[in-house]
């Protein structure tokens, strides 16, 4: 039956996380946005302790939780608290040590034994975090031609080449974590070659030559790695290591993205609802209401750019809620993960942008956080497949086209 | 907790109305929209389909059935993907049965609604006002106590089966805020002007209602009426019609790219086109889930206007750029009336001014 109520559950992690966001991470916002490759050492323990190590919101069948009983809702519930952590703040939430898309990749991929020798560090010791490598500095989107190599000899597998953009890859190689590595077995086989390697902490041949400065999310390590014959045991494949036919395995990867676009999603909707937030006080204070059932003619252009505002972040809302909740269900959600990451970054961007604009020059001002926050929204544009990916997804599965005929 | 899961009660009904309005509604919304006219037949079956009398008591003619906003916003999507004009012809009696049963005494609701139980019945309201800054906070047309009676004074257009309706409920200013009237045909200074010439929903005939000093008794006022209740209620049905109608496009533009061939492909299969076709899909989506999150609120006795307001704003605005997307694709072919998508936009165009022609 149709509902849009949050299960108590969830309603009351959200609430939780609004006073951890608003007590812990408020108030630190702008200090890591100005120290940019500086630790927030604090924050993260605190995170680490609360979590145990496991993701925020994971899903139900996370390595460190018993199955809970009742319908599964990990997916949507971990939509709802990375939206409130986000709107505490984006860059800090990134930081926080977890296992991360590598982890996403394990429990997607790995088998049962890859598992409990991959996560099972998460649930004890000092923090850590896990990372995913995939893109090169010749390609982002088309992760079919990934360049770097693995190659077998004996029992390992020899990995040469560049990666950047790893979320957290400098902090997952310093803390005992591991990256997720995408690799090519066969540079002539396309997408039917690209294979995902576990390179745990450690290993001599890995190491991160530069940690990107950027435009938002500072409090957030994006790293370049470099491997130089990076050497792991066979055993750090995940997935088969067989060059097929079909792509399958290919297929099987990119699926990992299914779950993690409506997490991207999610976060983008806590920094647009920052925003609105923000600007809806500001407005108050000098006496501007929003009003709601009112036609245009009465309405000021203000309010009617925040009403406009407000109503597409809502519908991004909903959309990544349905797209969690698919997830959660066991529905394939391709198509609504790719939606809902698509109208979200977009929405947040342009949410952001546009209470900035509302405020003048108190919203642009570094006085407030609101001017970080537009520079953190444009990160949903990008990462995680950028807009223009995922409409191209959206697009292909509306019309029933393969990548090849819609490219 | 959170569920998109329509109940088997809900897709039996959806499953109804989708029948209906692909065997009986598309095939005729061009020839309606050329000539101006709709059927009467299609009130029998409206009628038979029960989408007026079901709610009303069994002592009424109805089923009692409980209403839901929510599959009031289902039924009405799917009602506006067949056509826009006949949706609003078919539910228009919906505007004072409901009023009646929601805020009516039990005394108007025994003089009224036996006769929405008996057959096809034309009753309607007169909500809009022909002024560019109208809305529903604050009504031009004022109701004034004289003695025991009313005096309703005002000017009312887009009114919705005038030509034949047999009373209206009319919504008007007091000193005590708005209030909703029952203002039978043969009232003295009641008079129904001609018919309107719209840019869309030409199909349906409305007509504007002029009061001048309509002197009406106490017992035609409706006591009970959460007037700001039931204006969210008509928002929800006015977002759930922009659904159906955005839906048709998408739906209409999607197959037409796929067949239609430039440069050797299917042009769905540039980006360019393809693109504006998830921009679509995204946006039918966007407004049912806004309309469907209203209509659970209204269904839950939460607080509904925001949500109301907001998904009826966003559906008039995201469903005329998908409109226009649409006949985009299409091109040349999109502006001849020899297909359906320039009447749609022209329909479309029209959700920003809709609200209180239908309710849920």
């Amino acid at each position: 039956m149709i509902s849009f109520d949050l299960s108590p559950r969830i309603a009351e992690m959200k609430n939780a996380i609004r006073s951890l966001a608003e007590q812990a991470m408020r108030p630190i916002a702008r200090e890591f946005d100005e120290k940019e490759h500086e630790e927030p050492h604090e924050f993260q323990n605190l995170m680490w302790s609360i979590s145990g190590g496991r993701a925020f919101g994971s899903s139900d069948d996370a390595p460190n939780e018993g199955k809970s009983s009742g319908p599964r809702e990990g997916n949507l519930g971990a939509c709802v608290t990375i939206e409130e952590l986000s709107w505490g703040d984006a860059g800090l939430y990134l930081s926080i040590p977890n296992a991360g898309l590598g982890g996403a990749a394990v429990m997607a991929a790995g088998t049962a034994a890859q598992k409990t020798r991959f996560l099972g560090r998460f649930a004890e010791g000092q923090p850590k975090w896990g990372a995913m490598a995939i893109t090169e500095t010749h390609c982002g989107s088309d992760s079919a031609a990934i360049q770097t190599t693995a190659v077998r000899d004996g029992d390992d597998w020899v990995l040469n080449g560049t990666k950047i953009y790893c979320t957290s890859g400098d902090r997952a190689l310093r803390s005992g974590g591991f990256v997720v590595v995408w690799a090519t077995v066969d540079r002539t086989a396309g997408r039917r070659g690209i294979k995902s390697f576990v390179v745990e902490s450690g290993t001599p041949g890995i190491k991160v030559i530069k940690v990107e400065d950027k435009l938002g999310i500072r409090a957030s390590d994006t790293a370049m790695i470099v491997l130089e014959d990076c050497r792991i045991p066979a055993d750090n494949l995940l997935g088969v290591a067989e060059v097929h036919q079909s792509t399958e395995g290919f297929k099987a990867a990119m699926a990992t993205f299914d779950a993690t676009r409506p997490l991207v999603a999610a976060s983008a909707l806590g920094i647009g609802q920052a925003a609105l937030d923000l600007a809806r006080q500001e407005l108050a204070q000098r006496g501007v209401e929003i009003r709601y059932d009112r036609c245009d003619a009465h309405l000021s252009a203000i309010e009617r750019d925040f009403l406009d505002a407000e109503a597409d972040l809502q519908a991004a809302r909903l959309l990544t809620w349905r797209a969690g909740w698919m997830m959660d269900r066991g529905q394939r959600n391709n198509l609504e993960a790719s939606m809902a990451k698509a109208k979200a970054g977009l929405a947040v961007t342009r949410v952001t942008q546009k209470c900035v604009e509302i405020l003048g020059p108190i919203g642009y001002s570094r006085q407030l956080l609101l001017e970080k926050w537009m520079r953190d929204a444009k990160i949903n544009d990008i990462f995680e497949g950028t807009q223009q990916i995922n409409m191209l997804i959206v697009a292909r599965r509306i019309l029933g086209y393969s990548s090849k005929e819609l490219s | 907790m959170f569920d998109l899961e329509l109940t088997d009660e809900q897709k039996l009904i959806r499953d109804t109305i989708v029948s209906f309005a692909s065997e009986k509604v598309r095939p005729i919304a061009r020839e309606c929209d050329e000539t101006g006219t709709i059927p009467a037949s299609l009130q029998t079956q409206a009628f038979e389909l029960g989408l007026i009398h079901s709610p009303l008591a069994e002592a009424h003619g109805g089923f009692g059935e409980i209403r839901s906003a929510v599959t009031g916003a289902i039924v009405a999507e799917e009602l506006a993907f067949g056509d826009l004009s006949i949706s609003l012809y078919l539910l228009a009696p919906r505007l004072f049965a409901y009023a009646l049963i929601d805020g009516g005494s039990e005394e108007q609701r025994a003089r009224f609604l036996p006769a929405f139980g008996a057959g096809p019945y034309s009753a309607s309201a007169a909500v809009v006002e022909p002024r560019f800054d109208f809305d529903t906070s604050s009504f031009a047309t004022t109701a004034r106590r004289d003695g025991n009676n009313w005096i309703l004074d005002g000017e009312k257009c887009l009114v919705p089966l005038a030509a034949e309706a047999s009373a209206f409920v009319v919504l008007a200013a007091t000193p005590e805020g708005s209030a909703a009237f029952i203002v039978e045909r043969d009232r003295a200074g009641l008079v129904i002007g001609e018919r309107e010439k719209n840019m869309g929903i030409k199909a349906l005939a409305t007509h504007p209602l002029s009061l001048k000093g309509v002197s009406i008794p106490e017992s035609n006022r409706l006591p009970d009426l959460d007037l700001p209740r039931w204006l969210d209620h008509g928002r929800v049905a006015n977002a759930a019609m922009a659904c159906g109608l955005a839906r048709g496009c998408f739906e209409f533009a999607r197959d037409y790219a796929k067949e239609r061939k430039a440069f050797g492909v299917p042009i769905a299969q540039k980006q360019a086109v393809a693109f504006m076709l998830a921009d679509m899909a995204i946006e039918v989506d966007a407004i049912r889930l806004l309309t469907w999150e209203a209509a659970w609120r209204l269904d839950t006795g939460l607080p509904a206007t925001t949500e109301s307001a907001r998904a009826s704003r966003y559906a008039a605005s995201s469903t005329l750029r998908v409109a226009d997307n649409a006949l985009q694709v299409l091109g040349g072919h999109g502006y001849i009336r020899d297909y359906p998508v320039e009447l749609w936009l022209r329909n479309a165009r029209g959700f920003s001014t809709f609200e209180g022609l239908a309710t849920v």
